[in-house]
């Protein structure tokens, strides 16, 4: 009888998972059925699922207004980037803050974890100015910059809370075989901590590749990422939904596939610490 | 070690030149993604051609965050863009400031309709050339008002408007008289509430910056549009913007439909399945001599600051220019030239062939924006107040507005509310004290 129960429990949470699995998928789901369709049908009421007449048209439209690759080479570039700037800053952040705390560190992260807190637009004009003064705006290096302070906080967290795992006594005993702050680090907190960093490094490209509100507001065409390539197709006066469907699965394809190659990563990054 | 020296000279001699020979002028234009712009695109080679020392660089973006970037970028002159498209809202405020390059190239500035280039026009010098204007009428399923017994009239009241409405409607097979926009926001649901507004006689302020919300003219017209939506429209009208309505319109669901004149090119285009059964006619009124339509044009300006103002004011000299409009005629036909800014425009034969030229024409034509209602007011602008709090305010009018229509409160606690939330705002401002 238990057995019976359990069984149907399992169906249960089975069912349950995957439909809220799915309602969670819909929107992405449409996005990409819309891009086939053609204009008439994509506003059509009520809506054709699957019957329609496919049609690649769109994404042709797409790819001959605007530069595709262009955008996404920006956007690698800057995903790319800024988190492995970031790493550069957050390893040895979280390696001082994990094996050598002293008596702020707490409020140390506890400060840079507010920072998050802030609206953006609240630091926008400062933030263009000094872009402007130093000749920075529309550059990739500039936004970089900026997506690598965005994320720091996020990246030292993480880092910092996966150090912690590791036995301070393995790295004293580096120490004692002679090995420098900088062998210590390179050659064993890194090596071990390899999976926290890559579930870091993945999420935050994530984090940098869809940030919207900097991209938009500090680029322009040069170092103009995918959500610049996206709010190109979008009109409130106008109808571009099958086409902007289009840039729009254009644009989240490869974060799409590569969080479905790292989704086991993705998960013990986003839940780690969860039970501790 | 000598020639290799003299190599290197040599060498940077004739990168030096070769720059020289290839220098060119690189113009950023900030544009909307709208039809208009996007072929206009399409078009540049014949300006090109004519100026090969001038390459030309597209930044589209969507309306709003075309409107933030641009905004941080002239108000803080970052120098991004050598020419912009804005809005008839902008412009007087912009020119004021002195963000804007008075245009000396525009071709045949007299030919400019008067209505649109007032609205262009700073302390007499044009600040914007228009690209395409825009006004709002009432787009009608000619089938189903006749077969609800009723005549359009060209220029029909409000009270024409509801009782064709009522008859229309047909809630069990999804017919809805009248689909108008309810979503929030300064440019949509606010900019037909305004323009709606002005024909009740009502006004957003007194000659002393005093909001009148309180006004019975503006309970009038409240409620009005939520009485006629709540019966005649369709369900969820309060998040129906410009698009939501165009869908159900070329579904088939609306009877009449009171948006923007650039629709009428949508709904009598290959998408719609009522293509050949729309009627238009003038946006209503009520008698006191003001119709319910705005006026709108999106207008093409160069940014004080850039340092290729000669280059920009020869592109929106050509943009602007009858050429252009004759040469997107020859290409793409009359149907498709940007409507709504020359008076030559409306007096070619063959344009006036397009079946809605002559009612944008009118719709146009009708709208006032320095006498946008029947009492005198201190500002600008007919469907919008062109001062820099506007924007703000209007689209939290629009929210309570909105939250009105969708059963949340009643018109006049909306009123009230929209009534405190301006005098807050102007108080705050140091319009009023």
């Amino acid at each position: 009888m238990a057995r019976a129960v359990s069984t149907r429990r399992k169906w249960f949470f089975t069912i349950l998972a995957w439909s809220v699995a799915f309602v969670i998928f819909f929107p992405i789901l449409w996005t990409v059925l819309t891009s086939f369709k053609s204009e008439g049908d994509a506003i059509l009421i009520p809506p054709k699922f699957l019957f329609f007449d496919w049609t690649t048209e769109n994404y042709g439209i797409v790819q001959e207004r605007s530069d595709y690759f262009k955008f996404a080479m920006n956007s690698v570039v800057l995903a790319l980037g800024s988190t492995f700037l970031a790493l550069l800053i957050a390893i040895p952040s979280a390696w001082g803050m994990a094996f050598a705390p002293g008596r702020k560190t707490k409020d140390l992260l506890m400060w840079m974890l507010s920072t998050k807190m802030m609206p953006p637009v609240g630091a926008l004009i400062p933030i263009y100015l000094i872009f402007r003064d130093f000749g920075l705006l529309d550059s990739r290096g500039g936004i970089i910059t900026v997506l690598m302070l965005l994320n720091l906080p996020i990246i030292i967290w993480m880092l910092y809370t996966y150090f912690k795992e590791i036995p301070a006594e393995i790295l004293e005993a580096s120490r004692m075989d002679g090995a420098t702050v900088w062998k210590e680090l390179v050659y064993v907190l890194t090596p071990m901590a390899v999976p926290g960093i890559a579930s870091t490094v993945l999420l935050n490209v994530i984090l940098a590749w869809n940030e919207a509100f900097w991209t938009l507001a500090l680029t322009t065409k040069d170092a103009a990422p995918l959500t610049q390539f996206i709010a190109s197709y979008s009109s409130p006066e106008g109808l571009f939904w099958a086409k902007l469907s289009a840039a729009s699965t254009m644009a989240i394809a490869p974060i799409l596939v590569l969080g479905w190659f790292a989704q086991k990563q993705l998960v013990r990054g986003l839940t780690f610490g969860a039970v501790k | 070690m000598k020639s290799l020296l003299k190599g290197v000279l040599g060498a940077l001699a004739i990168a030096a030149l070769s720059t020289t020979a290839l220098a060119e002028t690189k113009l950023t234009i900030a544009t909307v993604n709208n039809g208009d712009m996007i072929r206009m695109q399409g078009l540049t080679d014949d300006f090109t051609k004519a100026n090969p020392d001038i390459t030309l660089e597209w930044v589209t973006l969507e309306e709003n965050v075309l409107r933030e970037k641009v905004t941080t970028d002239i108000a803080t002159k970052g120098g991004q863009f050598d020419v912009l498209t804005i809005g008839t809202y902008e412009v007087p405020i912009w020119g004021k400031k002195g963000w804007l390059v008075p245009l000396t190239q525009v071709d045949d500035p007299a030919d400019l309709l008067p209505a649109i280039a007032g609205g262009l026009t700073v302390d007499g010098k044009l600040m914007a050339a228009p690209f395409y204007g825009e006004s709002s009428m009432v787009m009608y399923r000619t089938d189903l008002v006749e077969a609800a017994g009723e005549k359009m009239p060209d220029a029909p009241t409000w009270d024409d408007i509801k009782r064709i409405a009522g008859k229309i409607t047909n809630k069990d097979k999804e017919i809805y008289g009248v689909c108008l926009r309810g979503k929030a926001g300064w440019g949509e649901n606010m900019a037909f509430i305004t323009a709606t507004s002005n024909s009740f006689g009502a006004r957003w302020f007194d000659e002393n910056w005093k909001p009148q919300f309180d006004s019975p003219e503006w309970k009038d017209a409240l409620n009005f549009y939520l009485d006629l939506l709540k019966t005649d429209g369709p369900p969820g009208a309060s998040s129906n913007g410009f698009n939501e309505n165009l869908a159900l319109f070329n579904a088939g669901k609306c009877g009449m439909w009171i948006d923007a004149t650039v629709a009428a090119s949508f709904v009598t285009g290959k998408e719609s399945t009522v293509a050949d059964k729309v009627g238009f006619a003038l946006a209503p009124d009520k008698g006191l001599g003001k119709r319910g339509n705005w006026l709108w044009a999106w207008s093409l300006a160069i940014p004080a600051g850039t340092q290729k103002e000669e280059a920009a004011q020869k592109f929106i000299g050509w943009a602007t220019s009858k050429h252009y409009t004759e040469l997107v005629a020859s290409k793409e036909g009359w149907a498709n030239v940007p409507p709504g800014t020359r008076t030559s425009l409306y007096a070619n034969p063959e344009y006036a062939k397009v079946p809605f030229a002559k009612m944008t024409l009118d719709s146009i034509n009708s709208a006032d924006p320095t006498k946008p209602t029947v009492k005198p007011v201190p500002y600008v602008g007919v469907q919008f107040v062109a001062i820099p709090e506007f924007a703000g305010l209007a689209t939290t009018v629009g929210q309570i507005f909105s939250a009105a229509l969708a059963g949340e409160k009643t018109a006049d606690e909306a009123l009230a509310e929209a009534q405190d939330a301006a005098t807050r705002e102007m108080t705050k401002a140091g319009y009023i004290k």
